[in-house]
């Protein structure tokens, strides 16, 4: 699955420790692909259309998956948490631990053929999408190794190879995008579908509206993810949302209500949508007052949460309690909740999926140490990729007599 | 074209009133099947033809905007492209421009070639307005076009290229009002990762849009719609459908060699009456047709300059702050210590290349005062 190769570094591979675990498994539960059927937490809420079951397909191997990519991402962000107070992280930094079954459950349903777009909460969806470690911490270090060189930081991520297309720090300004990358798959006839995602406080944009209103005329293969952790900064969801059932607000685009913190919902739900989006999918049953047509689009809630506040210079506290915040960890956490899974149908034992995570804490520090080590950019490159094509521009440094130079 | 140009002027068509627009008697029918000899061509049927050529040779282009299809287009500038191409590649877009303007970035992201409208340039900034329907104009089509177009090649490391291209009418058109008759040049022409163009004659309009479409760069290409309807002649070269013009030269349209003055789009017709009438009063101006706002053709400016020894600027725009009237009391050349011109990059070491410093002032002040100094931190 998509992160096999994540956290391959210049000095460790992710294989080591699953063959640490195969070998003293009663069975490889790496490849075993036996279905296990599970049921969401709880059932999908559905706005003009049918919701799909809450009973989901799943086996040993994707259940694995889902607990070792969610662990490294949770562990990544950890380690960004330290690196940014010691200073080795400047400018914003939006973390995403807690939100991390939105990002796995979503590249469940998907292909890297398939287009993902977000908004500046970027680290763990650029992981999924087959970023590396290194690319991450080098970029969020500024250093040349880093996905952007250096010279996008924290929020702008991009892996176009892997369908991220970012990474975008004006607020919303992602979905019309996203429906930009949508239209341009129906144009070129590509089967694929592209997943805008946006939060709960961007969901009152009116582009976002725009683009909707766009994508539903045109019938783009656009889904719209809101991933609502009830925060938009430090304002709560019903203090700048007048109506805060996101799901719906796409009026006559069909919506589904998620639990985000349960990765196998979240897959289900993708499904659902891309299958809708390709009109491969089930017949979606409008209200019998209904008369408009269908529409291609669709809009996707995730009811998920984030432990960190807004960004690093956000404590978190001031706008929500710490026994919220601990509630949630306890009920809802979305590792916990596979972990469980895993070991109540006797996947694996506790002590081998700790020490999963005991090898992604040490492929975690040699990724840092690596991307220290990674330099940071020439000076010449002050001037690069400010055009595809430079045509003899001559561009100007600071002291325009001083530093100028002549762009190829 | 030197000399006197022979131009109809059409200022009885050109409706004064929000988006009335009469349709104007045509000159051409485009450019199709035309003889090798010099023809007349309004700026209008360039502007159609291009797009029509390019449009043909590359099945990524397509245009998007509010009534380029069925109506023809607002100015007619997309005239029978939507029976020829069809609804795909000719999108009548809803009165929404930040929305277009995303979704044509987004397209441009994953490889397509968009052709976006606005209705004009003010537009583009996008703020609403009241008073009326049309006039709607919001900031956030402005955002696509700088914060999602201009910086993500350089935000990506190279990965995002956006080859689009916003094209519309900018500056004053005839007792429109404050709202829809301001010139963009000066605010897209700041944006390090755009090009903007503006063309005055047909052939410019021609060359200049042909190469705006085939650029992998986002290109803010600024028409006039005075300028619609004046007729140039063009060469049996600019009607050639692989006819390009350079991005980033400007061109004499007049030589001279008493003062020289700088123009772009409609004013260059104005800059060229004038150097008529200096002419009877014995004064050689020598006319530049900029073309090309950034990049600036500062080549061809500077050599002027230095053959003539006398400079004067024109533009419809708010100019840029230059405290003109202490000129002659300057000792030594003005210094200018400004941001780079390039994106923000994030990297620490190229973040402070591209703020001033305490020491780039320093410099500046000591070459203003005759003193050595060393060299900058070279690039």
């Amino acid at each position: 699955m998509a992160l096999s190769h994540v956290a391959t570094t210049s000095r460790s591979q992710l294989l080591k420790p699953l063959t640490i675990i195969s070998s003293s498994l009663r069975h490889p539960i790496s490849t075993d692909t036996t279905p296990i059927t599970v049921e969401t937490s709880v059932p999908f809420t559905g706005h003009k259309c049918e919701p799909p079951s809450r009973t989901v397909e799943t086996n040993p191997q994707e259940l694995l998956t889902f607990f070792k990519d969610m662990a490294l991402m949770r562990r990544m962000e950890i380690a960004a948490d330290s690196l940014y107070k010691a200073k080795l992280i400047r400018g914003f930094c939006h973390l995403y631990d807690g939100q991390e079954a939105v990002a796995v459950g979503m590249e469940a349903a998907l292909t890297k053929k398939d287009c993902i777009i977000t908004a500046y909460r970027d680290h763990c969806i650029f992981l999924g999408r087959g970023g590396t470690l290194l690319e991450s911490f080098a970029e969020l270090m500024g250093r040349k190794d880093g996905c952007s060189r250096g010279k996008g930081g924290s929020m702008h991520f991009y892996k176009k190879e892997g369908g991220f297309y970012g990474g975008h720090g004006i607020v919303g300004a992602q979905v019309p995008l996203g429906c930009g990358l949508a239209f341009a798959q129906k144009y070129s006839k590509d089967e694929n579908v592209t997943f805008a995602l946006y939060g709960d406080g961007a969901a009152n944009q009116g582009q976002l509206f725009e683009a909707l209103n766009m994508a539903a005329l045109w019938d783009l293969p656009a889904i719209l993810v809101c991933e609502n952790n009830h925060y938009g900064m430090g304002t709560a969801e019903w203090r700048a949302a007048k109506s805060p059932a996101y799901y719906k607000r796409g009026d006559y685009v069909p919506g589904l209500k998620v639990d985000g913190m349960d990765a196998l919902a979240v897959k289900q739900a993708c499904k659902f949508a891309k299958e809708h989006a390709l009109k491969n999918g089930p017949i979606v049953n409008f209200s019998p007052v209904d008369t408009l047509e269908t529409t291609l689009v669709e809009l996707l809630e995730m009811d998920t949460y984030r432990y960190h506040g807004h960004s690093m210079s956000d404590p978190g506290s001031t706008y929500r309690t710490r026994d919220e915040i601990s509630g949630v960890r306890q009920e809802r956490d979305p590792i916990e909740r596979i972990r469980k899974l895993i070991l109540a149908h006797d996947l694996a034992t506790e002590k081998e999926l700790k020490d999963i995570e005991k090898e992604f804490r040490k492929d975690v520090d040699e990724a840092i140490a690596a991307a220290k080590e990674s330099p940071m950019p020439d000076p010449s490159e002050l001037f690069t990729n400010i055009y595809v094509k430079d045509c003899g521009l001559e561009v100007y440094g600071v002291d325009r007599k001083e530093v100028k130079t002549m762009l190829p | 074209m030197l000399g006197l140009l022979r131009r109809h002027l059409n200022s009885g068509a050109i409706s004064s009133s929000g988006l009335e627009r009469s349709l104007l008697r045509f000159s051409l029918d485009g450019s199709r099947g035309f003889a090798a000899a010099a023809k007349e061509m309004t700026v209008r049927d360039a502007l159609n033809s291009a797009l029509d050529e390019e449009m043909s040779a590359d099945p990524k282009v397509f245009i998007m905007g509010e009534e380029v299809g069925e109506y023809q287009g607002a100015y007619k500038v997309t005239k029978g492209l939507l029976e020829k191409y069809g609804p795909d590649r000719v999108l009548d877009t809803p009165i929404t421009e930040a929305g277009f303007a995303g979704i044509g970035v987004g397209a441009a992201y994953y490889g397509l070639k968009p052709v976006v409208e606005f209705m004009t340039f003010n537009f583009s900034m996008q703020a609403d307005c009241d008073a009326c329907v049309a006039a709607r104009l919001t900031v956030e089509a402005i955002d696509h076009i700088i914060n999602s177009a201009a910086k993500s090649n350089y935000m990506s490391g190279g990965q995002m290229s956006v080859p689009i291209v916003f094209r519309g009418p900018n500056g004053a058109a005839a007792g429109v009002g404050a709202q829809h008759s301001q010139c963009y040049a000066a605010w897209y022409g700041s944006c390090p990762g755009l090009k903007v163009l503006a063309p005055y004659s047909s052939e410019d309009a021609r060359g200049l849009l042909k190469a705006a479409i085939r650029d992998p760069d986002p290109v803010v290409f600024l028409e006039n719609e005075i300028m619609y309807g004046q007729s140039f002649p063009v060469s049996a070269e600019a009607l050639d459908s692989s006819f390009c013009l350079p991005i980033g030269k400007a061109k004499i349209e007049r030589e001279g060699k008493d003062v020289t003055i700088t123009a772009f789009s409609k004013m260059v017709g104005f800059a060229l009456q004038a150097a008529e009438s200096l002419a009877k009063e014995g004064i050689s101006a020598e006319v530049i047709n900029l073309r090309s706002i950034r990049p600036l053709d500062r080549a061809t400016i500077n050599a002027s300059v230095r053959k003539t020894n006398r400079l004067v600027t024109v533009e419809e725009g708010f100019p840029q702050h230059v405290i003109e009237e202490s000129f002659g009391y300057l000792d030594a050349s003005v210094e200018r210590i400004a941001g780079a011109d390039v994106p923000m990059p994030y990297a620490a070491n190229l973040e402070r290349m591209a703020l001033p410093q305490i020491e780039d002032i320093v410099r500046a002040a000591k070459r203003a005062c005759y003193r050595s100094v060393p060299m900058a931190a070279a690039a």
